[in-house]
């Protein structure tokens, strides 16, 4: 068996330059919808008709953005017309740019540097705030929708799911106490893990990870020199090499 | 006291018509109801109870011996990975989400790992396939057996537990002797594995397999083959089928109610479940021996899985060839494999960063537990104790 591991990652790392470093393997070509999530599509553009939004492909699977007041009635055909029984998740996503932690090339790796300009996933989005959720079929194999929603900035509201699928309201509990989303026609809106007392919404991109704001990215600090050599040729050379490495 | 009505008996006078005892007796029964109706009581069972297995706290209102309402309370191990994980590069998430469910933990890097190869168009070589599977079964094996001990002690037994922590220390120690790590493997790397196999492994995991076949054969006879034990389980705590899917409960719990649905065999074709030979266990009752009984039907197939897997194990690279530094191209992938406790998944947005802009982390616990409120309506008090056991959750798979 260890005679297998001759290609292990230990041996192709030194061979690899800067340049192939920097550049990633070539960006996966979108591959179209399976069979199945064709069918699934042809179906939900058949019920929905002009509530659907856009539509995208995601690995083969198919995300399809539905008109806000379309919600829960997707939600109803998904699951009474197109056999998706099972609710996997309902979730909140947030599409502001992170905010910036670190300069480029200052050797601070505490959080990957992000695109600064605001772009949605796919499918698009008319906001900052979207709400998304997967549906599946007990009954048939790879049988799955990804559908999405935009939520307005100004009024963040979304139809609840909680009439269609029970299993929505610990969901959209979370959603809505970490990004601040009100689910019309869910039963109790309350704090599911958060205290409370607690104000804010967490996974807003702009509620800050307060770990990394009162105190300074370990992997600066904590580079101690070996016996005999001096810290500060040690933390000169980490820096050096943090900095040429991530861009 | 005055009352114009003569037919009631007066003070110190017995009533002259004749009594049927048995109506005697519901009169009395009436009467003990209505002296100790002193309303609904509130019991607070957790956060820390040994029954819960961490830090759930369960608020249930009871009449008598009987639950009316339950309402779980969840967050006291909240760590807050979704909001982590959009401070952390791809290769750190991995040491994050051995967290999530800590008795399986290499199964939950899985599907993370999965999803970023499938953003980048990396795929990890036959070889490392088939040690990815075969450490997921592992895992299955570890977490079941100690569910099989563990839900003895539930119900009063302790001998049981005993034994699953036993056999689980067999599998464990294979774990370890893989990855390094009995709990926390973090051993996927993004295009592979960290390690090939050690020597001597395939030999020594053939006889704990076979020490597994041979224990779960023995929690058949212990547990399941138990009058009180099945006295405890049966009929308490079903979950119909149609409700258990629309809560989102999955996994073993919901084969237990009969749905044929196996995310190794039903959803997008993931390892190498499709080269083995294998069956999809069911059971009709959805009760919690059902449950039970599943779990243990379930470690036997994995165990013969992970045999027909030692003789499949095809030679060869455990690593592709992947750039040093982790570049994700933009793009959003939903992953979701069959984990011990149910559907893990991972709905990952990148932004060609080396980390994600945001992962939504679908646990299993977290849609398992969701029903309580439903399920535990009506039940005796120590009934919650073995659904709950049956259930079979893990607090940081709630929580995350």
């Amino acid at each position: 068996m260890p005679d297998d591991s001759t290609d292990s990652p230990e041996t192709v790392e030194p061979t690899e330059t800067a340049e192939t470093a920097g550049s990633p393997a070539p960006p996966a070509e979108e591959p179209a919808l399976t069979e199945h999530a064709e069918r699934l599509l042809t179906r939900l553009q058949a019920e929905l008709g002009d509530a659907i939004v856009e539509h995208a492909a995601a690995f083969g699977d198919v995300v399809v953005r539905v008109r806000p007041d379309a919600w829960r009635a997707a939600a109803h055909i998904c699951k009474e017309r197109l056999e998706c029984d099972y609710l996997s998740f309902v979730a909140g996503i947030d599409w502001m740019p992170a905010p910036v932690i670190a300069e480029e090339g200052s050797g601070d790796t505490s959080s990957p540097a992000q695109p600064r300009e605001q772009t949605y996933g796919a499918a698009g989005s008319a906001g900052r705030y979207q709400v998304f959720a997967c549906v599946e079929s007990t009954h048939h194999k790879d049988w799955r929708a990804l559908l999405k929603t935009d939520v307005a900035d100004s009024d963040m509201r979304a139809e609840s799911w909680v009439p269609v699928y029970p299993g929505a309201d610990w969901h959209e509990r979370e959603a809505w106490e970490m990004f601040g989303i009100v689910f019309d026609g869910h039963p109790s809106l309350r704090h599911l893990y958060l205290p409370s007392e607690f104000e804010g919404h967490p996974l807003r991109k702009d509620f800050p990870l307060l770990a990394r704001e009162v105190k300074p990215w370990p992997g600066l600090v904590d580079v101690e020199g070996m016996p005999g050599e001096p810290a500060e040729a040690v933390a000169a050379v980490g820096a050096a090499e943090e900095g040429s490495a991530p861009e | 006291m005055t009352t114009t009505d003569a037919n009631l008996p007066q003070p110190g006078e017995l009533p002259e018509v004749e009594v049927d005892p048995s109506a005697l007796r519901h009169l009395a029964d009436a009467q003990v109801n209505v002296e100790l109706d002193t309303g609904d009581m509130v019991l607070n069972i957790g956060p820390q109870h040994p029954a819960t297995h961490g830090t759930l706290r369960l608020v249930v209102r009871l009449d008598g011996e009987r639950v009316v309402a339950a309402d779980p309370v969840i967050g006291y191990m909240h760590r807050g990975y979704e909001k982590l994980t959009e401070y952390r590069t791809y290769p750190q998430i991995t040491t994050l989400i051995n967290r999530i469910d800590w008795l399986s933990s290499f199964a939950n890097e899985v599907p993370f790992i999965a999803g970023a190869e499938q953003l980048m168009n990396i795929e990890a070589p036959p070889r490392a396939q088939y040690i990815r599977t075969m450490l997921t079964e592992l895992s299955r094996i570890a977490t079941f057996l100690l569910f099989l001990g563990e839900m003895g002690l539930q119900v009063g037994a302790i001998t049981p537990a005993f034994y699953g922590f036993r056999d689980r220390e067999y599998v464990l120690n294979l774990i370890e002797a893989v990855t390094g790590g009995r709990f926390h493997p973090n051993f996927n790397r993004i295009g592979g594995l960290k390690d090939d196999l050690p020597w001597g492994f395939i030999a020594e995991c053939r006889t704990t397999m076979n020490k597994v076949l041979a224990s779960c054969d023995e929690f058949e006879d212990l547990v399941a083959g138990n009058p009180i034990f099945e006295k405890r389980t049966r009929s308490i705590g079903i979950i119909p089928p149609e409700l258990g899917a629309g809560y989102g409960v999955s996994g073993s719990n919901l084969r237990a109610s009969g749905v044929d649905w196996d995310l190794r065999r039903d959803g997008r074709d993931y390892l190498v479940y499709n080269e083995l030979d294998w069956k999809v266990w069911t059971h009709p009752d959805g009760d919690s021996f059902a449950r039970y009984w599943v779990r243990l039907q379930e470690t036997r197939e994995s165990a013969r899985m992970v045999l027909q897997m030692l003789d499949q194990i095809p030679a060869g690279p455990i690593m592709a060839k992947v750039p040093r530094i982790i570049k994700v191209p933009e793009g959003e992938v939903w992953v979701n494999t069959e984990n011990p406790l149910g559907e893990m998944g991972y709905y990952v947005f990148s932004k060609g960063a080396t980390g994600p802009f945001r992962v939504k982390i679908r646990s299993a616990s977290f849609s398992n537990v969701s029903i309580l409120p439903w399920l535990l309506r009506g039940v005796y008090v120590p009934d919650v104790i073995t659904i709950l056991a049956s259930l079979y959750f893990i607090l940081g798979d709630i929580d995350r």
